[in-house]
Formats: C-alpha cells, structure tokens, sequence
C-alpha cells in the first residue's frame, strides 16, 4: 500500500517498522513532527525530553538496554547533544540507535544553516542522505541494522525539504524486535581513557568495515546515462539534479559517510566531465578532490541558502532573469499573533528603555519594530548567561536597566544551569520567564512545565517558580502579562532589587484558548494618536476615511481575540467591546 | 522545458500563515493521488508560520523528482490573499492563471504606516497572468466558518483540473473533521460553480 507522507511522518514509519521500542526527541523546526508520529503508535516508548542532551542520553540508555532506540532533532539541537553523541560514536551500541538530524538550508526557523554532514565525520559516525520521504523511511530501517551490524550509532541526515516534503511512500509491516536485555560491559559503556583507547582503534577498524559495506550498498548506486557528464549528489539535490541534468549520467550516493571510494573512481572513470551538486558544504567535493579526482562543485554552486532546480540552473546555465517583484511589495514577516500573552511585556521593555538579552521562541519575534524590544539572540538559553556577561563587565549598575528573557519551554531547555550560575556567582540577574503553558514556536508541545507527557498522559507538573525558589532566588514573582500596570511593577521592583530576581509572566498562549469578545474603536472618540499601534497588533490598523481630518484606527474584528491590552493604552477610553458576544 | 518534466502540473499555494494553506494542499494532493499521479509537495513550517507570508509547492504528474516549482512554470497560483499572490506571481508560467481570493490584509508595516498596501493590485496581478478574483472570504463567512475559505478556493481550482468528483469528495473525507465534511463541501460546491 502507498500513502502520501512527508518526510517525517516517513521516519515515524520507518521507526515504527523496523520495530523500534524507545524514542526521545526535544522539538525543532523542520524536525519536530517526527516524534509527534511516532508518539502515536502504542509500541514505542516515546518521550519529549528537556532538551536534545538528555534525548539522546535517554535513547542511549535504551540501547545499552539491548533496544532499538531512535532520537530527533534540528540541526543545532546536535550542538547540545554534541557530548554524548563523540562518545556514543566511541562506545558503540547494543539495540540499534539512529540519531536523526533535521538541517536547515535555508534557515527557513533558525539561526544557522550548519551542515551536520560534518559531524558523522567529526564523531566517526555513518551518515545516511534519503532524497524523499519514501528513502527516509527506508534508511531509518537500514540505519537500525547498520547500527547492530557494526555496532554504532548512525546519523540519518535530514533537510527542511526532506522533512517537509511529501510524497508516495510504500508502507510495510512492522517486525517486532528483541530487546537484547542489560549485560554489563565496562570495556564499552564505562568510557574512560584507557577503555576510550581501545575503543578508538575499534572505531577506526570498523569505519574501513562500513566504507566495504558502502561499496556494496545498493542505494549507493550509478544510473547510466550521458557519458560526457556525470553528476555526484546526495540528498534533496539529487531531485534538482534530476530536473537540470536529466540526460546526464548519475552517482546518487545514500551512505554519504564513509564514502564508497572505489565506486566514485569508477564512476569517475565512464565519464567526461563530473559535476557534484551538494547543498551546504563541499563535503563530497573536499573528500573526492582528495582522492585526486576532478570535479566540479562550489565553485559554481552557492554555498549559501537553500539549493533549488533554480539556483541549480542559474550556476551552469544562462538564464531568464526573476521576474521577482521584490521591493515593491511589502515584506509580511511573521508576527506575535493577535492577543499574544508575549506582547504586555515587550511594550513595557520598550517603554523604560531596557537592555533585553533575548532567548529562542515566538518571543523573539518581540525584537521586531514596532516592540524592538530584544538585543540579543545567541543561542536556547544564553538569555540567561549573555546578561551575566554584561553584568561582569559592566557593572551592576549596568544590570539594573538589563532583563533576560526566555520562554517556558528554553527555560526548562537550558535555562536552569544559568539561573544556578547567577544566584552561585552573585550575580544580579533580572530573568524573565515568558510562561504560555507550552512549546508555542514549534507547534505546542508539551515541556515539564505543562506535566503533559508526549502520548497525552499526565505527568508531574513542574512550576518554574518553584525551581526558582529552589535554586535560591528570594525575589520570585508570578504575573499576568495582560495587566499593564502590573507588568510594569514587577519589573521595576525586579529592577530595583540586589541580587537574581525572576519573574514570570503568565498566560497561556492565544492560540490554545478560546477567543473572548473582540473590541473596536468608536470612531467619535478616537483622535487618532496612534498609542493603540505601538503594541504591533495585528488586529489594529490606521485608516485616513475621506472627509476625516484625522486618521482613524480600526479594530479587524475578525482578527480580535479580546485581550483587552490596547485598551489600557487608550487615554480617551475609545477602544470598546463589540455588541456581539460569544458567551 | 525539458521534455521529460513537460506533463507536469505546478500549482503554488500562498497566503498568510495561520489560513489554512497546508490543509488545502493536503487536499489538492490526496485528490491527485487517487487521480493516479505522482504526486509531491514543499511546505513550510515554524517560524514562518506566525502570519508570515506562507508559500507550498504541489506538483503531479508521471514522474517528480524536485518538490519545488522552478520559477516561471506554475501553471497556476492558488492565493489567498492578493499581496501574496504578487509576492510568488513569478511562479507563475507565461499561461498560467491566478487563482486568488478578494482580500487583502495588510502587514505590520502598512498597519504601522511605513509601507503601502500596493495601489493597483488586481491590475498588476492581470499582468503577471490570467486571474480570477473570488470573494472566497464573504462566500465562506455566508457559509458561518471563515475556515472554509481553503475548501472554497480548491473548487474554483477543480475547474480547470481534469480530477474525478469522487476523488475530490474522498480527499476532502479524509483530511477533515467528519463534523465540518459536509460544509466544506458546500463550500467546495461554491467554488466549483463560481
Ligand atoms: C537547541 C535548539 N533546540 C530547539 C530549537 C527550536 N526551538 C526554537 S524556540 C523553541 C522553544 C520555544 O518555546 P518557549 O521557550 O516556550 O517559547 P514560545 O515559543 O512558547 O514563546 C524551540 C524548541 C532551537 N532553536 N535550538
């Protein structure tokens, strides 16, 4: 049977096929849905950790336990997994264990397109490409067993248009597998230096093991066609590939890590002229111009941005220039949506001038005008630290117009060790925690702060401001974000005070409750000063009706989800509730 | 063109985030399926999202290899909104048609007064290509569910699809709430004899 599936709907599959028992994930955009499948499917253990370290730890776990094991996350995730993921590469397997790496060419949702091809390399790990979603099903399953047959994690190398991309997928059954049971082995798991030493020629032996296996391995494969050129690739740009160079001669390569030489030198030897398309880093390229092989590669293709069949033809061929209208049209980048429990708080950082280290979220979005209300993003988490920076260097007078905001989710991701860092070192810190009850950027997932499990189940809540208080913070404060008025106390009051003082705003996010009455503008009242704008709400604009002197602003109704914070901001009491009411 | 890709349909779908894009190229690729198609699709998720402008890539035919349109050989573009249908009008082949819903909602900037809506914007729009406006918004909210707009505007799209009834109805069954199915194909229905 075929179904329709993206690609991470796809590797749920695979996962689910290939009779995977746990699976770990923190979510991350285009990542995010793999594990929100797999959680569906009642034969696999599946969770969302705190953060993408502990995923990988847990799913780790699970395969010391003799499990097939399978962890997912965005590209920069594998940064914070980055630890155990070198010693994993060093430590081996015993279930199965399939990292999954969801890159960002792009950046369509983050702050790097890093190529996490690099970091198979990096660790020694093998390195799977699919090209669509039916491959990415396929090779989650082959990851499981190239994992148990070599005994090594496997990263399964996904992009945004891999992830996001649907297409036809054959589905198969699923073969339940043994969980091996626990065995200790210390010369294994216990990875210190003199073990780690054995185990490094290990790894080494076994990479030349896998690069035989990579000769063989039928998805590594040539597909004949013109012999004056021949294209190596892998991935996504294979589709590409296919459409700017259908006539030419084709070496799509599956196991991109450790590479099938003497299948490239083969390759190399029918053709002319080898052009190898990658998007990212010249990955393939560096390692086949290594083998003295010559090729064309980023020289012509961008290193920047997403690859497309476009950017492909534009760097062989002449074409037609874009008919792109771009600069007459205005740009429309996303925006903190109507009655966001975010914004109460961005307009009153606006309004008192403050430094704001900021964090990763929808709330980054309140660093854009009219809010500008966010200094830095660096990283999930550095909110918390960056301020402390600031404060060293500075002083603590500096500290006293300076928060450092982050939401609920990065709170629990890796704000806590920051929060520790600044009540151990003295710090002043003035934290901000945006609580709307859930994982609002990457769709509402669930985190400790909500005690909701990953297959719906209640878990045990845990409150930020009790981990605050436990971490030894005596100013601790819960506000809701929607009072203007309060807002602004509290984060004077927090302003004011020596030593960490957090604050948490919350309010659940407006998209997970239902809308309250919508208001609008008595167009009698309103002069037209414009105040109500400065809180960026989509729902508000300013019109100039004929026959009117001054200009008028006017609620979208549609849009209005009563959150009631512009008409704290009106001084002629203009902004009304609408006759309709839904109660 | 090369010729081997030459059968292939391009339909762009675009609009604001948050309307409903992605279950409307659900739909439109779930029906191209049961048509018997090769059938791929590219969407966007995340930040994006959050009102921003939206676009996602459907194709079908014989045989897909990429997920995106290349520029200029759309043969149609689905909006759902006018300003984004001018955005990704490029897409659009010299034959191709917009398909586009009588609205405009304005983006931060116009709503702040630091940009303007584009003055003369179904004239442009009828430069880029053939264009039918459809007042999808005011049909749907007749109908009682602003939601139904994505329905609506894939009907308008059935005319110029050579796809069975039943292929559409099925589609429609299984990615929507059995609740709202008869509405949307009311909705649909709308669309279709518009
Ligand atoms: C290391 C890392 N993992 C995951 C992400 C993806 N991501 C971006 S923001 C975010 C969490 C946002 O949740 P929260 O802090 O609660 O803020 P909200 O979006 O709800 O305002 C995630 C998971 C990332 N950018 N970096």
């Amino acid at each position: 049977m075929k179904s329709l599936l993206s690609g991470n709907e796809a590797v749920a599959r695979g996962a689910w096929e290939a009779g995977c028992i746990v699976a770990t994930a923190y979510p991350g955009t285009p990542s995010t849905e793999i594990l929100e499948n797999i959680s569906k499917y009642p034969e696999i253990n599946s969770e969302w950790s705190v953060n993408e370290k502990v995923a990988l730890e847990v799913a780790a776990g699970a395969s010391f336990a003799g499990a097939r094991a399978l962890v997912a996350m965005k590209h920069v995730g594998l940064n914070v997994a980055a630890d155990p993921f070198f010693t994993m590469g060093y430590s081996g397997v015993t279930g199965g264990l399939v990292i999954v790496s969801a890159d960002d060419p792009g950046m369509w949702s983050s702050q790097n397109e890093q190529d996490n091809r690099h970091y198979g390399r990096h660790a020694k790990v093998p390195v799977l490409e699919p090209a669509d979603s039916n491959e990415a099903k396929i090779f989650t399953r082959i990851g499981f067993e190239i994992s148990e047959k070599y005994d090594t994690p496997v990263l399964l190398r996904l992009t945004t248009r891999i992830c996001h991309s649907s297409c036809l997928v054959d589905l198969g059954q699923r073969k339940e597998t043994d969980i091996k049971g626990y065995v200790k082995d210390m010369k294994k798991r216990l990875v210190l230096p003199a073990h780690a030493r054995v185990l490094h020629t290990i790894v080494e032996e076994r990479l030349k093991k896998i690069a035989a296996y990579s000769e063989l391995f039928r998805y590594n494969k040539i597909e004949r066609g013109d012999k004056t050129l021949g294209i190596i690739t892998s991935g996504v740009s294979y589709q590409y590939a296919k459409e700017v160079f259908p006539d030419a001669s084709f070496l799509k390569l599956s196991l991109t890590y450790p590479l099938p030489e003497k299948s490239i030198r083969k390759f190399a030897k029918q053709v002319r002229r080898i052009i190898v398309v990658e998007e990212g880093d010249p990955i393939l390229e560096t390692e086949i111009k290594a083998m003295g092989i010559r090729v064309t590669g980023k020289e012509k293709i961008p290193l920047c941005g997403e690859l497309t069949t476009r950017v492909l033809r534009d760097s062989f061929f002449k074409v037609r220039k874009s008919r792109k209208k771009e600069g007459r049209i205005p740009p429309r980048p996303p925006v903190l949506c109507p009655g966001c429990p975010h914004r109460g708080f961005f307009y009153i950082v606006n309004k008192l001038k403050l430094v704001a280290t900021g964090d990763i979220g929808c709330y980054t979005l309140g660093a854009l005008p009219p809010l500008n209300a966010m200094d830095t993003c660096v990283c999930m988490g550095a909110s918390v630290t960056n301020a402390q920076g600031l404060e060293k260097a500075l002083g603590k007078d500096f500290s006293k117009k300076l928060v450092a905001v982050l939401g609920d989710s990065t709170f629990f991701h890796s704000g806590i060790t920051g929060l520790v860092n600044a009540v151990y070192n003295k710090g002043n810190l003035n934290l901000i925690i945006l609580d709307n009850f859930t994982t609002a950027m990457t769709g509402h997932q669930p985190h400790p702060g909500t005690g909701k499990l990953a297959r719906g189940e209640q878990g045990k809540r845990i409150p930020p401001e009790e981990i605050a208080r436990g971490c030894g913070v005596e100013l601790v404060r819960v506000v809701n974000p929607n009072d203007l008025k309060a807002t602004e106390e509290a984060i004077k009051e927090a302003l004011a005070y020596d030593g960490v003082a957090v604050l948490i705003f919350r309010r659940p996010c407006a998209l997970l409750v239902k809308p309250r009455t919508p208001y609008r503008i008595d167009p009698e009242l309103c002069n037209g000063c414009r105040l109500c704008l400065h809180i960026g709400c989509p729902a508000i604009s300013l019109i100039s009706p004929r026959g009117r002197e001054k200009p008028l602003a006017v609620v979208d109704e549609a849009l209005c989800v009563g959150c009631g914070l512009c008409v704290q901001l009106c001084q002629r009491d203009a902004i009304v509730l609408t006759e309709k009411s839904d109660a | 063109m090369p010729k081997k890709i030459a059968n292939t349909t391009n339909i762009v779908i675009c609009g604001v985030g948050g309307q409903g894009i992605i279950l409307a190229s659900d739909v439109l690729c779930q029906a191209a399926f049961l048509e018997g198609f090769d059938v791929k699709k590219s969407e966007v998720h995340g930040m994006a999202q959050r009102g921003g402008s939206v676009i996602t890539h459907v194709r079908f035919g014989k045989k897909i290899y990429s997920p995106l349109i290349e520029e200029g050989t759309s043969d149609f573009v689905l909006a759902f909104e006018k300003l984004e249908a001018l955005r990704y009008a490029h897409y659009l082949k010299k034959s191709g048609r917009i398909i586009v819903d009588n609205r405009e909602i304005s983006p931060m900037s116009v709503l702040v007064g630091q940009a303007d809506y584009p003055a003369n914007i179904d004239r442009e729009l009828e430069k880029s290509g053939k264009t039918d406006f459809v007042d999808a918004t005011t049909v749907a909210v007749e109908l009682g569910n602003m939601r139904v707009v994505n329905i609506l505007l894939l009907g308008v799209l059935s005319k110029y699809l050579d796809f069975k009834r039943e292929s559409w109805e099925e589609s429609v069954r299984k990615n929507i709430k059995e609740k709202f199915v008869e509405l949307n194909i009311t909705a649909f229905n709308k669309g279709q004899t518009s």
